[in-house]
């Protein structure tokens, strides 16, 4: 019911507009500017004082991108993995040797990197040690663990955890079916994967008690914790869904909450990284923030003509970017 | 809607002729470019910065039904293409000669966001004229191609005699009498016929009749012979004279096509219970479906498609003046119990 939020306050004047020029297929800050990271080749720089630049990375699509703050980490078709920092510079951190697509990237803690071509995914470490391992399927997701060097790559009927600088064997959580995007929880206690069906799956490390998140309308491709870990918001609904998981037990017994809710699907959420605010992008185009004490929205963008499909805040949760499947973008400076 | 890419799958037993087709479409000047999904790198001719390597991973689904599977790769390939949206007018996903059709169709109706970015066009079917009687008797798959499929190129027709090709033609049409069957040598034909299609386009749905008869009214007679088993046996023939090719009826012993037609008006309160319920429980051996249905007291026409277990099915247009409202709908499957599926849909008239 998008049209009856005409009268919810609104930062859309905010907004300072960005001709992306090309799909946007996701956003991360490096520092105070803005990455547009384009569908295909090039990434788009935005400082803070509104210079744009274009930065070339990839011979064609750009399939999978990651971001610590510091740099961020994009893997193409013409099977390179790349990094650029908030200056623009661009380093190439691997190239497949036959030129497969780079699917996955991830960044970890250390300055560690990892992505996936096909059945392999690789990780390499701030000092230079990569290793590669075999996974049973195509990888559909990597997460790097909140500390130490540990990744879990989602794959077809479960994650795989794995050391890459430990000689032990990788530890294999199973679940059937295909699971196609992964995250952990801040503490490191969860793993949450999202699957090709329209729900989530997770798991606690402790014991690797399964937990199940169902009820959804379509495939969840965006999730994102609540700043401190306290609630998993996720898309895929035509409401905000958001999983508890303040309690030991994660969200296991628990119904989830549910906010801002339309007529279209969510599409995209952003949390803010210092309060309990949740960006959440729409497939009309709307952008809502949410604000988890009281349900209060406030209006960031209104529909328009393509759905969103990137959103990001700033380190201090000053700046929000938004990206949209038609090229459209746009900052908003609260 | 209308910005969707369309897709093109190619299947065909091992040595068909896939390739050939496939070197055929990239290589005529139609002014198209096609972003090509293959299994196996070096067998196109062409240089073509789109061609994709695939891994053929069929995923079942989490939700209790064995038929529902997708092609995970195509999950992926798929959104990876679509960042090239523009680059390509269309895409064509060549499967292994082992393949089924099946999880590759699904996904599109599965997948959420395949399905918003990409539509299947429809399945083309290379089949050797030389050998497919024979893989019709060894290859579950090989007839599954032919079952499943909308296009069939009959190929390598200059490797047999007329009355062999006459009679492979016959088999195909004992599997699936709907398909466009043309006859080829090394898989020359115009690329209209096999490209741009429109087969799952629910608005392309305006009759369904056996492609080798005539549409003048003749009663095509499919379910007069459920219980002939023998697959030898041929009959029928003072029934084709609109065709001219006095094609043998052949009726393949496990994969048949059911056709059913009322001119009484159905009830969508029988009907959709029960054919939601004959897709969940003969889900398996369905592959195809197909109907066009006149509902009571309703001014349109509403016609349906399925794959398995999927159906997918809305109004359609207007039923026009002097029009027969007619409903008529056609399965393709494997053992399909015909008796059960006829009483069943003679119980949804209103």
């Amino acid at each position: 019911m998008t049209d009856t939020r005409a009268d919810i306050p609104s930062v859309v004047e905010r907004t300072r507009p960005v001709a992306a020029g090309a799909p946007v297929v996701a956003t991360h800050f490096l520092g105070d500017t803005a990455v547009f990271v384009l569908g295909e080749e090039a990434l788009l720089l935005v400082g803070k004082d509104g210079v744009e630049r274009r930065v070339p990375v990839h011979g064609g699509a750009i399939l999978a991108a990651a971001c610590d703050g510091d740099r961020i980490v994009t893997g193409g078709d013409d099977g390179k993995v790349v990094a650029t920092d908030a200056q623009g510079e661009s380093t190439v951190i691997a190239t497949d040797q036959k030129r497969r697509w780079i699917d996955q990237v991830a960044i970890g803690p250390g300055g560690a990197v990892a992505w996936s071509a096909g059945k392999q995914a690789y990780a390499r470490t701030a000092k230079g040690a990569e290793r590669v391992l075999e996974l049973p399927s195509t990888v559909g997701g990597l997460a790097f663990a909140p500390k130490g060097v540990r990744l879990a790559v989602a794959h077809y009927n479960g994650v795989t955890l794995w050391f890459p600088n430990a000689q032990s064997a990788p530890e294999k959580l199973e679940w059937k079916g295909s699971h196609l995007g992964a995250l952990m929880s801040p503490d490191g206690k969860f793993l949450v994967t999202s699957m090709q069906e329209p729900t989530l799956h997770g798991w606690r490390l402790a014991d690797g008690k399964d937990m199940r998140m169902s009820g959804y309308g379509a495939r969840v491709r965006s999730l994102g914790w609540t700043v401190g870990g306290r609630w998993l918001a996720t898309s895929g609904s035509t409401q905000l869904i958001l999983w508890p998981f303040q309690g030991k037990d994660g969200p296991m017994g628990k119904t989830p909450r549910i906010l801002a809710p339309t007529e279209v699907q969510a599409d995209v959420v952003a949390c803010h990284p210092k309060q309990e605010v949740v960006a959440v992008g729409y497939s009309d185009g709307l952008v809502l923030l949410v604000r988890l004490d009281d349900g209060a929205e406030v209006l960031a963008r209104k529909p328009a003509d393509a759905p969103v499909s990137a959103l990001a805040w700033s380190p201090t949760g000053s700046m929000l970017a938004i990206g949209a499947e038609d090229g459209a973008a746009g900052l908003v400076v609260l | 809607m209308s910005d969707k890419v369309p897709v093109t799958v190619l299947t065909g037993y091992l040595g068909a002729g896939k390739t050939t087709l496939l070197n055929r479409i990239l290589s005529e000047p139609h002014g198209q470019k096609y972003a090509v999904i293959v299994n196996e790198f070096g067998e196109i001719g062409i240089d073509n910065d789109l061609v994709v390597g695939a891994d053929e991973e069929v995923f079942e689904m989490n939700n209790g039904c064995i038929c529902c599977t997708v092609r995970g790769d195509l999950v992926r390939i798929i959104d990876g293409l679509m960042r090239r949206k523009g680059k390509f007018d269309a895409i064509i996903v060549e499967t292994t000669g082992l393949a089924d059709p099946a999880p590759v169709a699904q996904t599109f109706f599965m997948d959420e966001n395949v399905g918003r970015k990409a539509k299947l066009d429809a399945v083309v079917t290379v089949a050797d004229a030389k050998w497919l009687q024979e893989r019709l008797k060894d290859a579950p798959e090989a007839k599954n191609q032919i079952a499943f499929a909308d296009v069939i190129l009959l190929n390598k027709t200059d490797l047999v005699k007329p009355d062999e090709l006459s009679e492979v033609e016959a088999r195909i049409r004992g599997i699936n009498p709907y398909a466009k069957v043309h006859k080829t040598e090394r898989c020359a034909i115009a690329l209209p016929e096999v490209l741009g299609r429109n087969a799952f386009d629910l608005d392309r749905i305006l009759e369904i009749e056996p492609e080798f008869l005539g549409d003048d009214g003749h009663h095509h007679h499919d379910h007069d012979h459920h219980h002939h088993h023998d697959h030898d046996h041929h009959h029928g023939h003072d029934h084709h004279h609109h065709d001219g090719g006095g094609l043998k009826h052949y009726h393949d012993e496990d994969m048949q096509s059911v056709s059913l037609k009322t001119d009484k008006p159905l009830d969508p309160d029988k009907f959709f219970p029960w054919v939601q319920d004959l897709v969940q429980k003969e889900g398996p051996s369905i592959l195809r479906c197909k109907g066009i249905l006149s509902f009571k007291d309703d001014a349109e026409r509403f016609v349906f498609q399925g794959v398995h277990m999927i159906l997918d099915g809305d109004h359609q247009r207007p039923w026009k003046d002097g029009e027969k409202r007619e409903s008529r709908i056609v399965f393709i499957g494997r053992k399909l119990p015909e008796e059960k599926i006829r009483q069943g849909f003679e119980s949804c008239v209103a």
